[in-house]
């Protein structure tokens, strides 16, 4: 659910937005803008500000404990412990020191980011095209929203690619000094 | 002289949305410089340390996204109802943002 539900959607949408703002809400957009149209990017944005939020919380507090879990002393199979096990190999090492740690924390600017541009929305609507300044840097943060979520994304692939999360039902905890 | 309708887009000052817009660049930034601290200070690292199971990234989100919105609720209750200097405070939004996304990047937040 946190990477190939809500994650992969939330990429998915990102690139609807990204374009609706940029081709209708533009100075010289296409047409009138309906009621109807602003009322459904305002849903749209709603949803997307949502899949961003479920999916760094189910991240953050569903899958990054099991990923951190410690495995028993003495435990020579560490296919349970993701965490250790890319710690374990000096092939493997980078994936957790550069890739988990970058993941774990550039994810929450996508959900920053996204909430901003939706309350801007939810404010301005179509009047964001009497309003180029504000709807560009709107845009420009929707982007850093995709590039952000799509670093994640690819950082949360490749390490489940070399160290599965599978979960399970107890939980470890790390703590120092053991 | 026409009269002017309450939403028209000359009735909407900027202000809403340069306050949401720097909100999220000081945001963007505070989780990069909080992360950046935790991960220098063990004992800054111990009091983040909100919820065990997950460790010092509870207490460096929340507390960042604690900074994130006091910063947009201080900003929006002074520029609301108000035209600001849009031009730069978006420029200062998206430098803060990028700050934020590059120190997040382990060999650079390392650098510090």
């Amino acid at each position: 659910m946190h990477g190939m539900g809500f994650g992969a959607l939330y990429l998915l949408a990102c690139s609807g937005a990204i374009v609706e703002l940029w081709r209708r809400y533009r100075p010289d957009g296409p047409g009138e803008i309906s009621r109807r149209d602003e009322a459904f990017l305002r849903g749209y944005l709603l949803v997307m500000a949502g899949l961003a939020w479920l999916t760094v919380f189910t991240g953050a507090y569903v899958i990054y404990p099991w990923y951190r879990a410690v495995p028993p002393p003495g435990t020579s199979d560490l296919a349970g412990f993701p965490q250790r096990l890319l710690l374990s190999s000096a092939t493997t090492i980078d994936w957790h020191s550069v890739g988990m740690e970058w993941k774990e924390h550039v994810a929450w600017l996508a959900p920053i980011s996204i909430t901003m541009a939706c309350a801007v929305f939810f404010k301005y609507g179509r009047h964001l095209r009497s309003q180029p300044h504000l709807r560009n840097v709107v845009l420009c943060f929707l982007l850093a929203s995709f590039l952000t979520a799509g670093i994640a994304a690819f950082l949360g692939a490749m390490l489940n690619k070399n160290a599965p999360v599978a979960g399970g039902r107890v939980i470890q905890i790390v703590t120092e000094g053991k | 002289m026409p009269s002017q309708d309450a939403t028209s887009p000359a009735a909407i000052p900027n202000g809403f949305g340069a306050a949401a817009v720097l909100g999220a660049g000081i945001g963007g930034f505070a989780l990069a410089v909080i992360a950046i601290a935790a991960d220098r200070v063990p004992a800054l690292g111990r009091v983040l340390d909100f919820y065990k199971p997950t460790g010092p990234l509870s207490g460096v989100t929340t507390t960042a996204l604690a900074i994130w919105l006091i910063a947009w609720a201080f900003l929006h209750a002074r520029w609301q109802n108000r035209n600001v200097a849009l031009g730069s405070i978006a420029a200062a939004a998206v430098i803060l943002f990028v700050l934020g996304v590059l120190l997040t990047f382990p060999p650079l937040g390392d650098l510090f």
